[in-house]
């Protein structure tokens, strides 16, 4: 039988307000085990939350960019269940009356397939603390330094039909939250965590089948695996006669497999209900409008103007545009180089090389922007090659220093010295009999990709400093030559 | 001095007749003596009373002391107060030395006040006898084998035993009201969000307001002035500006319109107190008040309306007990489900127990709309009932419980008869409006209070027509035998 897969995301995104949701506490990452736990925090007897303006205008940025509608009225609620990194016994989030409703994203997968993603609305609330269950011989302990940190979650409509899709999705959606400067994206420190809903159901059929719930998913490559698997799971359950039960697993990266973690019986009542200590939020429309004027460009529209400005290719414009601080250096680059191509040409490929090499984000970057556009102006007025710049290149990212510096000090300005390539290149042919003999023997038209031989040799003798253009041109000239 | 009120130990430290520290010192003297008696403070702060006593006579004798400089005062033990044990009368806080200050106590100690101690109640605030205390029970100064009413009945029976002055109290369905009426002192509980409820240890955070009790309206307009106010930690209370409390005092009540609820005369009401009642409005009519009987049509829907709301916000707000952080802890447990179940069965006392079953009940998937739902659509039109009489009177008076004080362990096997205690008082939790109970008569030696309920932050208004009763009457100044001073 054919399937079609259904896939909702529920994403939890970490707004990067410096102080906590409910309380004045710091919400920097890393620091020392409940060092950044207020008395509210740790849910002392008689505190009180008091709402952090700015999480509001961050979840409005985030509704605005979204295309969704703002809720002018919003409520906390609390979400009741006991766990020991809940610290209040129970979870201050937003649920009949969510700051964000409705909004939609489109969407482009790496094979083209393009895609509206409803989005049934995203809430603010509260994240907890930390369980830690290692070095402590067999007790638990407790990091509440994350407890209150304030979390946008936004929840898809079921609209995705592959793995592709939902990671596109997620990638999206990292993108607009990072473009607005509303969290920091680090999904490695879980700034960005994806709960994914997948259900099979045969082709046509307009009925859902029955989901299942993949929790805490922290990349988007894990993403894809994880749908991937449990949907496979799920085909072969039902076609060797079994159900799909309603479920939370999860998913293993190490083994590739998604386990049950509770079923739907399990599940707790959560008993939502208004919490007394938060008023409603209410704000007009002058509020909304101010926070959309303050907007930066949105990645759909810097895509778009990446490849009307730049003549970027669509693939090259998505993922330069994807990232904001991706964007913001190659739109450096290009100022300074004045070359797009070429300056996406290295953004996304020795840059991006080194960063993933050394799992550095392009934040801290040790090769600035203005560093790689004075590189790039040396490609381009024929100071060195281009494999000479990628020399360069990784000396600047070791070493630091701007790629003049570097040139003069290595002694690596290209040699256009026609009288010094010819002297070479005589040597070479003098030394190669060889290939001498075989490049006359072969018919003109093949003639042209021998000279590959020739060419690596005199690179080699000049350690890559020759300008390649000047070099073919003699070797071709001083070898048919000798043809005739 | 242990008869003056709080207003005349001011003049008396005003005028030098003795020090703060004297009087705290003779306050701690008589608690040590008399205390045993009533059980009405869970724990005296003698050190840092005399300590803040020395530093409120060094401020009034450099002219820096304010209007309660130096006047000793006590607390409900479910106000956080840093470095003394917090207990909110639980097992499960028995350990509890709160880290912190309550706003109204830090505000109070910043007015120079010197806090003798914290006061007994039903735990957590739960109760209408104080009979729920884990400390055990506090007794009604009046007949000790009478309850002192709850659940701030340390508080009450600590200012009708003349061991305090003045007492701080909490208000969550009439636990200022009804003890202050069972004990014969004055109960003031303001218009929800007047006072902060920031370190006030949380019943049910949407009815909870603290308030002052005290002999006299004025003294309670004294410490008001000190508790209320915005608080930018409570984001329920009000931005509002602050008014001096005791400066409509003296204003004369000719005019004044007074609204009598047929509902709060029906037949249950025991006649002695409707007699001490009536009597009293009958001296507002002296006074030059005017009568009329007005409605409130939903008063019978209030306590069901109210074992609702209250026991739901409870359930929640008493989820932080939980064994982990702080509080009580079971011995030994096995796994963390075992830690919860043991920590919180043996921390908390039955009548809490109860009340988080209901609450817990009552927003379950699938009870939610009839039981929680409804209860707030109750709670709107009770509301609207107010409203549309305080639209025609200036102020609705009526008793404030429907007996007198009952004996210790009359009522605690039958919760229903004990909630019913609260039928006049919680009304206006689920309203948000202010309202005073004053000592206005006596039935079989015990005493009656009068409720006096006015509009949304007409806290002046109340405590005006409370003083200028006061002024008319003396039953506020009556003392219970075995209290003499």
């Amino acid at each position: 039988m054919e399937w079609e897969v259904v896939i909702g995301l529920e994403i939890h995104v970490q707004l990067s307000t410096k102080t906590k949701i409910f309380s004045g506490a710091s919400t920097a990452f890393g620091a020392e085990p409940n060092t950044q736990a207020c008395a509210v925090d740790l849910a002392l007897p008689g505190t009180l939350p008091v709402f952090n303006e700015n999480a509001l205008r961050m979840a409005v940025m985030f509704g605005l960019a979204v295309n969704a509608e703002i809720g002018k009225r919003s409520v906390f609620e609390r979400k009741n269940y006991f766990y020991p990194d809940l610290p209040k016994g129970y979870q201050t989030t937003q649920l009949a009356e969510p700051i964000v409703g409705p909004g939609f994203v489109d969407i482009e997968t790496d094979d083209g397939v393009q895609r509206r993603v409803g989005l049934h609305h995203a809430h603010l609330e509260e994240d907890a603390g930390k369980s830690l269950h290692e070095d402590f011989h067999g007790m638990s302990g407790i990091d509440l330094n994350r407890a209150g940190t304030p979390l946008v979650e936004i929840v898809s409509e079921p609209d995705m039909r592959s793995s592709k899709e939902a990671a596109a999705y997620a990638r999206k959606i990292h993108a607009i939250v990072t473009t607005l400067g509303i969290c920091d994206g680090n999904m490695a420190e879980g700034s960005m965590r994806c709960d994914c809903n997948v259900s099979i159901r045969p082709k046509g059929q307009e009925e859902l089948g029955t989901r299942t719930e993949l929790k805490n998913i922290n990349s988007f490559r894990f993403i894809e695996r994880a749908i991937d698997t449990e949907v496979a799971r799920q085909i072969d359950l039902i076609e060797d006669g079994g159900t799909v039960v309603q479920e939370t697993r999860l998913y293993d990266p190490d083994k590739n497999e998604t386990r049950s973690m509770r079923s739907k019986e399990e599940a707790n009542d959560y008993r939502y209900f208004p919490c007394p200590d938060l008023l409603p939020v209410i704000i007009d429309d002058s509020y909304i409008e101010a926070i959309r004027e303050t907007l930066p460009e949105l990645p759909d529209a810097r895509r778009e103007r990446f490849i009307s400005e730049y003549s970027l290719s669509e693939y090259d414009a998505g993922v330069l545009s994807a990232y904001r601080p991706q964007a913001d250096y190659y739109e450096q680059a290009v100022k300074l180089s004045g070359d797009a191509k070429l300056s996406a040409n290295w953004v996304m490929g020795e840059l991006a090389k080194f960063l993933n090499q050394n799992d550095t984000d392009i934040k801290d970057s040790p090769v600035s922007a203005e560093q790689l556009g004075g590189l790039l102006v040396r490609i381009k007025d024929n100071t060195i090659s281009g494999n000479i710049a990628k020399k360069v290149f990784e000396l600047m990212w070791n070493k630091g220093g701007n790629a003049d510096e570097i040139i003069e000090a290595e002694g690596l300005k290209q040699v256009t010295d026609t009288g010094a390539i010819e002297k070479i290149v005589d040597e070479v042919i003098a030394s190669a009999d060889k290939q001498v003999e075989q490049y006359k023997a072969a018919e003109p038209e093949k003639r042209g990709k021998m000279l590959g031989f020739f060419m690596g040799q005199v690179m080699k003798a000049t350690g890559g400093k020759a300008n390649p253009g000047a070099v073919t041109g003699i070797l071709k000239q001083k070898l048919d030559a000798l043809c005739d | 001095m242990f008869d003056k009120t709080l207003a005349e130990l001011a003049q008396g430290l005003e005028r030098g007749d003795f020090s703060s520290t004297e009087l705290t010192q003779a306050y701690l003297q008589r608690i040590n003596t008399l205390d045993s008696r009533y059980n009405s403070f869970i724990t005296i702060t003698e050190e840092q009373a005399l300590a803040q006593a020395q530093a409120a006579d060094e401020a009034r004798a450099t002219g820096n002391g304010g209007a309660l400089c130096g006047l000793p005062i006590a607390h409900k033990d479910l106000f956080c107060t840093r470095g003394v044990r917090t207990s909110s009368a639980s097992k499960m806080l028995d350990n509890f030395v709160s880290p912190y200050d309550a706003t109204i106590v830090s505000r109070l100690k910043n007015a120079g006040t010197v806090t003798l101690g914290k006061l007994n109640m039903d735990e957590f605030a739960m109760g209408s006898s104080n009979e729920s205390s884990f400390y055990g029970p506090a007794r009604n100064p009046w007949n000790t084998d009478c309850v002192p009413g709850g659940s701030s009945g340390g508080s009450a029976a600590a200012v009708a035993a003349r061991l305090t002055p003045a007492a701080t109290g909490s208000d969550t369905g009439g636990s200022i009201r009804q003890p202050a009426a069972l004990c014969g002192i004055t109960g003031l509980k303001p218009t929800y969000g007047r006072v902060s409820r920031y370190g006030m240890i949380a019943f049910a955070s949407s009815l909870d307001q603290a308030g002052p009790m005290a002999q006299t309206a004025e003294d309670c307009g004294m410490i008001l002035n000190a508790m209320a106010g915005f608080d930018p930690m409570d984001s329920t209370s009000a931005e509002r500006d602050m008014e001096d409390y005791t400066a409509e005092l003296n204003q004369p009540l000719a005019g004044l319109k007074i609204g009598l609820p047929k509902e709060y005369f029906s037949a249950a009401l025991d006649a002695g107190v409707a007699e001490q009642v009536r009597n009293a409005v009958a001296e507002f009519e002296k006074l030059g008040a005017t009568v009329k009987e007005v409605s409130l049509p939903n008063t019978e829907l209030c306590i069901p309306a109210y074992y609702i709301l209250a026991p739901a916000e409870a359930s929640s707000n008493l989820s932080r007990f939980d064994g982990v952080r702080y509080g009580y802890r079971c011995d030994n447990p096995v796994d963390l489900e075992d830690l919860y179940k043991r920590s919180r069965g043996e921390g908390f006392g039955a009548e809490v127990k109860r009340r988080i079953m209901i609450g817990t009940y009552a927003l379950s998937a699938g009870y939610y709309d009839a039981y929680y739902n409804k209860a707030q659509q109750i709670r709107r039109m009770i509301q609207q009932d107010f409203v549309n009489v305080l639209n025609d009177v200036d102020v609705i008076m009526g008793p404030t419980t429907p007996q007198p004080a009952f004996k210790l362990g009359e009522k605690s096997s039958d919760p229903v008869s004990m909630y019913m205690e609260d039928i006049f008082t919680l009304s206006l939790n689920l309203a948000g409006l202010p309202g005073i109970s004053v000592p206005c008569g006596q039935t079989n030696g015990l005493p009656v209070g009068l409720q006096i309920i006015g509009n949304y932050f007409a806290e002046s208004k109340l405590l005006n027509v409370a003083h200028q009763f006061q002024q008319a009457t003396d039953w506020h100044k009556q003392i219970p035998a075995g209290a003499e001073v």
